[in-house]
């Protein structure tokens, strides 16, 4: 039983890094339908700012909990500057987008490997992360639970941007036709960036929370971008609660299969079972059909 | 006029042919049919006041983090032999190729080195792929190929120096050590390629005949950072130790997933085969205190040789730089191949492999000796534990270099392991 508890709890936490990682894209990508290949190179800058402001925050708890506000606004930022150099000529052909990131995300690498070195990079986590929460046998990791709350966290409050804040009305009318939004007098392409700050942003705070599970470097981003895609797809594109479900689905399949066979086979088998679904399912979990996008 | 006019058939079988015969004269120059211009054309030019060697690491790309360091080491000691006269009167010269961390390039640049450098010899690679990708091109060239770092065994090779540690000097004698601690019963995990899953099969049969039990075995691909799961069955294992194959940046997934998770050093240590003071450093000495490495040098080896070692290299590449054992066995290296031309008083590659038997070099980790049957070296082995500071300390030692032995045939029961 405790095996079973122990799994379903290490399922859940790597849905909530998926989930993490995948929300900017739900809005870049499910919304605006930019395929973003540098996504994973912002939360590379969430990670590096966690970084550098430890290197001058000497408590690891303090520059943290600065890190979450601070990655947000940088990567934001350089989401936004991406979206307005290059992105916003590209709305009507997004393959090209696809090219164009991923050429964007190779030269953040090389800058990342120039500021920074070639070497992975790790921050200390506050001592209160580092241990566990032991309860009737089965130990739940502190930075675990940080990370599970840290997702739900954004999904509360992306939901809250998105259905009741007049951006997110505009962020929606936007996405659902822009024309007609844009006679109405929305000034379309500021919100275009807008939504591009607030999805790269995300993906600096995932940058955070991933510090606390494994290195710092400058290809870290890439190891997630498929998974992140695949979340996005499978959760149904533009999907907030799709994705939300696609996580934590996949996050407790593929630690039940990796628990039965090895982490090898259990990829494939996501994988497999991944394409069987899209085959059923093209639209993924959810699809557009309401006005209502969150 | 009709000399001009081409079908367009003909055109094409033109075209195709040409295509065809530069895909074959590639082919060729990758898998070893070098024509005998080829193999004249690649001996070594030691006619001048100098002679060039090459250095073959990845000063690029995934495995740049460690083959910079073995590259500095050889740089080093190619400083020192030449500020001390040079190898036969003549100085070094060493010609740098970048293998970029991947494997066909790797094959490329061993080839540049031979062909048009024209290299006395050439030390470098670092992963077992690489060394498999140039293997045919030093055998085929026949010039020299010195590689730094410990391995999975079970290969020979007429022009290959095998300076790292094989599997008797480094896995067989961490098993004995686990097996003294009473640590019986253990949990493999690994990265999912060839090293990992070569010196797994190794460790299952020493288990087998020596009462010892694996718990479990798992793999997780190369640069996979979520362990949560694995962590979850090793704890769940029973078992007394973990013998960590995993490589590069997985460790780093893998220590904090263990740490966060409530096991220790003191309720399951952990020895690992490819974690040096560098990746100590890497990862984070508060993840890995008291754990458990296995190696035959580290920065604290005591010995005169060493402590000029480290301070040397640190003169040359600053103060906080560790040295780490591939590096140590890259700078040995060198002086190796130096001592073998020196015996043979010829640059000549047949004079300098039949002189290579019984050379021996006061190193850093110890005094250390060619075998020139298996182009092996004798190594002693040490198991180290990672201290506070980031330095590993050695806790045990096999007393003596053991003879290298890369098929264990020297060992009833390794007999099944090919």
């Amino acid at each position: 039983m405790t095996v079973i508890l122990n799994q379903s709890f290490t399922g859940i936490s790597i849905g909530a890094v998926l989930l993490l990682i995948a929300l900017g894209l739900t809005l870049t990508f499910g919304q605006m339908g930019v395929i973003n290949m540098a996504h994973g190179e912002f939360i590379m800058t969430g990670a590096y700012t966690t970084y550098v402001l430890q290197k001058s925050i000497s408590n690891a708890g303090v520059s943290l909990l600065v890190a979450l506000p601070v990655a947000f606004l940088v990567a934001g930022a350089m989401g936004a500057l991406l979206e307005w150099l290059l992105i916003r000529r590209l709305y009507t052909r997004p393959l090209d987008t696809l090219l164009v990131t991923w050429g964007v995300s190779l030269m953040l690498q090389q800058l990342a490997r120039d500021v920074f070195g070639a070497p992975n990079v790790q921050t200390h986590a506050p001592d209160l992360l580092t241990g566990n929460i032991s309860m009737g046998g089965v130990t739940f990791a502190s930075s675990r639970l940080f990370i599970l709350g840290l997702a739900l966290l954004s999904v509360l409050a992306l939901t809250i941007v998105l259905r009741l804040t007049p951006l997110g009305r505009r962020i929606r009318a936007v996405v659902q036709n822009r024309d007609l939004a844009e006679v109405s007098g929305i000034a379309t392409g500021r919100v275009d960036r807008v939504t591009f700050f607030i999805g790269s942003g995300l993906a600096g705070v995932a940058g955070v929370a991933l510090t606390l599970v494994g290195p710092i470097g400058p290809t870290m981003g890439t190891n997630y971008i498929v998974d992140a895609f695949l979340v996005v797809v499978v959760g149904g594109i533009g999907q907030l609660k799709g994705s939300v479900l696609t996580a934590f689905a996949l996050g407790v399949l593929q630690s039940v299969l990796e628990y039965s066979t090895t982490v090898s086979v259990a990829k494939v088998i996501v994988l497999v079972a991944i394409v069987a679904f899209l085959q059923w399912r093209p639209q993924g979990l959810y699809t557009l059909r309401t006005r209502s996008l969150a | 006029m009709s000399g001009l006019s081409i079908s367009r058939r003909g055109l094409l079988a033109g075209i195709s042919a040409v295509g065809a015969s530069a895909a074959l004269s590639a082919c060729g120059a990758k898998t070893g049919e070098g024509s005998s211009t080829d193999a004249a054309g690649a001996s070594a030019d030691t006619s001048g006041s100098t002679v060039k060697v090459g250095l073959l690491n990845s000063l690029s790309g995934t495995m740049a983090i460690s083959e910079v360091t073995v590259h500095n080491a050889l740089l080093l000691a190619i400083k020192e032999i030449n500020a001390a006269g040079g190898v036969l009167g003549k100085k070094l010269k060493a010609v740098s190729q970048d293998g970029a961390s991947d494997w066909p390039t790797f094959a490329e640049k061993a080839e540049a080195l031979i062909k048009d450098d024209k290299v006395a010899a050439t030390f470098g690679c670092w992963t077992s792929a690489s060394r498999k990708a140039v293997k045919p091109v030093f055998e085929r060239y026949k010039s020299p190929l010195f590689y730094p770092v410990q391995y999975e065994g079970l290969e020979e090779s007429p022009y290959i120096f095998y300076i790292g540690a094989t599997t008797n000097q480094q896995i067989v004698p961490a098993l004995d050590y686990l097996k003294k601690q009473g640590l019986t019963k253990l949990y493999l995990v690994g990265s999912d390629y060839v090293f990992p899953r070569t010196a797994n099969k190794i460790i299952k049969a020493y288990a087998k005949a020596k009462g010892m039990t694996v718990v479990g075995e798992d793999y997780a691909p190369l640069g996979s950072t979520e362990f949560g799961t694995i962590v979850n069955k090793v704890k769940d294992s029973g078992a007394d130790a973990v013998f960590n194959t995993l490589n590069g940046d997985s460790n780093v997934a893998f220590f904090k997933e263990y740490k966060s998770s409530g096991l220790t050093a003191k309720s399951m240590p952990v020895l690992s085969v490819s974690i040096a003071e560098e990746e100590v450093k890497s990862i984070g000495t508060q993840y890995l205190q008291d754990q458990l490495t296995a190696w035959n040098y580290y920065e604290t080896t005591p010995g005169a040789a060493n402590t000029k070692f480290v301070a040397a290299y640190q003169a040359e590449y600053g103060k906080d730089k560790p040295t780490s054992d591939p590096m140590e066995a890259a700078y040995i290296s060198v002086y190796l191949w130096k001592a073998m031309v020196e015996k043979a008083g010829s640059f000549d590659v047949a004079k300098v492999k039949a002189a290579s038997d019984g050379i021996t070099f006061d190193a850093p980790e110890g005094k250390v000796t060619v075998d020139g049957a298996s182009q092996h070296v004798y190594k002693t082995a040490r198991i180290g534990k990672v201290g506070a500071d980031g330095l590993i300390t050695e806790v045990w030692n096999s007393g003596g270099p053991i003879k290298p032995d890369p098929y264990l045939k020297g060992y009833d029961w390794a007999s099944g392991l090919s």
